[in-house]
């Protein structure tokens, strides 16, 4: 237990009356996977964003390091990733210009866009507008992030909407290389993933 | 030593992508400046064109419409934020908040408070203003707007979550106009009478620092209230 990255105890979260998920606990070490599985509408998306501290509704204890995220904000925000459902890009602005904020702020100024764009398959449209790019190479775009970010933990929501097979054949071998770099990687996805060990927390079984 | 130097990148980062972002939606930013001109121009029409009505009316004509410019642009101050994520994005980011949402509410007082108070002696010979009060309009709109654009930011803050804000905003924010008004049109008004009043600057500038230094702070608490519901 002791080499886990992230423990997360006691999670309890109620919405609208509802009691969506009660008790849930687990921990995830460096190179493990974790999918959070469920039906619509049963909060795994809400416990993805309590997690990294977007939002207040679930509550319970969360350990980075084996100390209280809390007590560690700043590295726990510079090791962890958050990847929403919302891809973060600004219309107006192109894909380097995107990724050049993240990477001044995220990064300490440090990253390869270039390659970083190329990898995920936009070469050629690093300096066309966002507003002009479709869903799917917004996505692409954020998920650039993922490269190019230092974090240790990557927290998905869905990553694999609107991307085509071809992205998501990219973006499995993404995960693996973090995986067997020793990054953890907590996801949401109704897609089935291809990589060994992949554990699953239903929510459902918590309610 | 690190940390500085990464939050100063950080800073610079965010000036630079908002002023971006500003330059490319330029219509948000003459927005304001085209309702100054073309209210202003309303008052000698429904009013009066007497010269001496207007120099009489010009200080408090001027502010009024300033003030209401300002609100009507804060409301998209963080909506296209809001809607794309990019506002989780900054939630996110390991440095303090504070320092990026002071930047970002900075860079749009650059782009509609500063343009204000540059464009204010044409409205200002417009209705009749005496020349002589003209430098004291534009600093105590130089003053008065960032204020104003702070105040706005936290209103903005606040509502951004909602799907119809405006009409919360204004209830929000107007009443925190109204002692920048008062001192920034009684500053103007001193002016055209011929008598300096350094004290309404002052106060004028008292209202810029301590907006500058604590607004960022509601903002950003605002913000988080508002990505979490």
């Amino acid at each position: 237990m002791s080499d886990s990255l992230l423990n997360v105890e006691q999670f309890f979260c109620e919405r609208d009356d509802r009691v969506l998920f009660r008790d849930v606990s687990f921990s995830l070490a460096a190179g493990e996977i974790l999918q959070v599985v469920g039906h619509n509408g049963c909060g795994k998306t809400t416990l993805l964003r309590s997690l990294s501290g977007l939002s207040s509704y679930a509550v319970g204890d969360i350990f980075w390091r084996g100390k209280p995220y809390t007590d560690v904000m700043p590295d726990y925000r510079r090791e962890v990733l958050f990847h929403g459902h919302l891809a973060a890009v600004k219309h107006l602005l192109s894909p380097r210009e995107n990724l050049r904020w993240f990477v001044d702020i995220f990064c300490a100024g440090e990253g390869d866009i270039e390659s970083a764009l190329c990898e995920v398959g936009l070469r050629g449209y690093e300096d066309v507008p966002c507003g002009n790019l479709s869903a799917g190479q917004l996505r692409r775009v954020a998920l650039a992030r993922l490269l190019l970010s230092p974090a240790v933990l990557w927290v998905l929501d869905e990553p694999f909407t609107a991307i085509d097979v071809h992205g998501i054949s990219m973006l499995q071998g993404m995960l693996q290389r973090h995986l067997a770099g020793g990054g953890a990687i907590l996801l949401t996805s109704h897609q089935q993933i291809d990589i060994a060990d992949v554990r699953s927390l239903n929510l459902e079984l918590y309610k | 030593m690190m940390v500085r130097d990464s939050l100063w990148l950080g800073m610079l980062a965010t000036l630079r992508r908002e002023m971006t972002l500003l330059w490319r939606r330029k219509s948000d930013s003459l927005n304001p400046l085209l309702f100054l001109l073309m209210v202003s121009s309303l008052f000698p029409l429904g009013v009066s064109p007497a010269p001496d009505v207007l120099a009489l009316l010009s200080p408090g004509i001027i502010w009024v419409v300033a003030l209401l410019s300002c609100l009507l642009s804060t409301e998209s101050m963080f909506r296209s934020d809001f809607d794309d994520g990019a506002l989780e994005l900054m939630l996110l980011n390991p440095q303090p908040l504070y320092f990026h949402v002071m930047v970002k509410v900075l860079a749009h007082w650059c782009l509609t408070g500063i343009p204000l108070a540059i464009m204010a002696p044409v409205v200002a010979l417009m209705l009749n203003l005496p020349p002589a009060a003209i430098p004291v309009l534009m600093i105590s709109l130089l003053l008065g707007t960032l204020p104003l654009v702070f105040i706005g930011a936290i209103g903005a803050a606040l509502t951004v979550g909602l799907r119809r804000g405006g009409v919360l905003l204004s209830l929000i924010v107007l009443p925190l106009y109204v002692p920048v008004l008062i001192f920034g049109a009684d500053a103007v008004k001193r002016a055209a009478e011929g008598s300096f009043a350094p004290g309404q600057l002052a106060i004028l500038a008292a209202f810029f620092m301590l907006s500058f230094a604590l607004a960022p702070l509601a903002v950003a608490g605002a913000l988080k209230i508002s990505v979490d519901s």
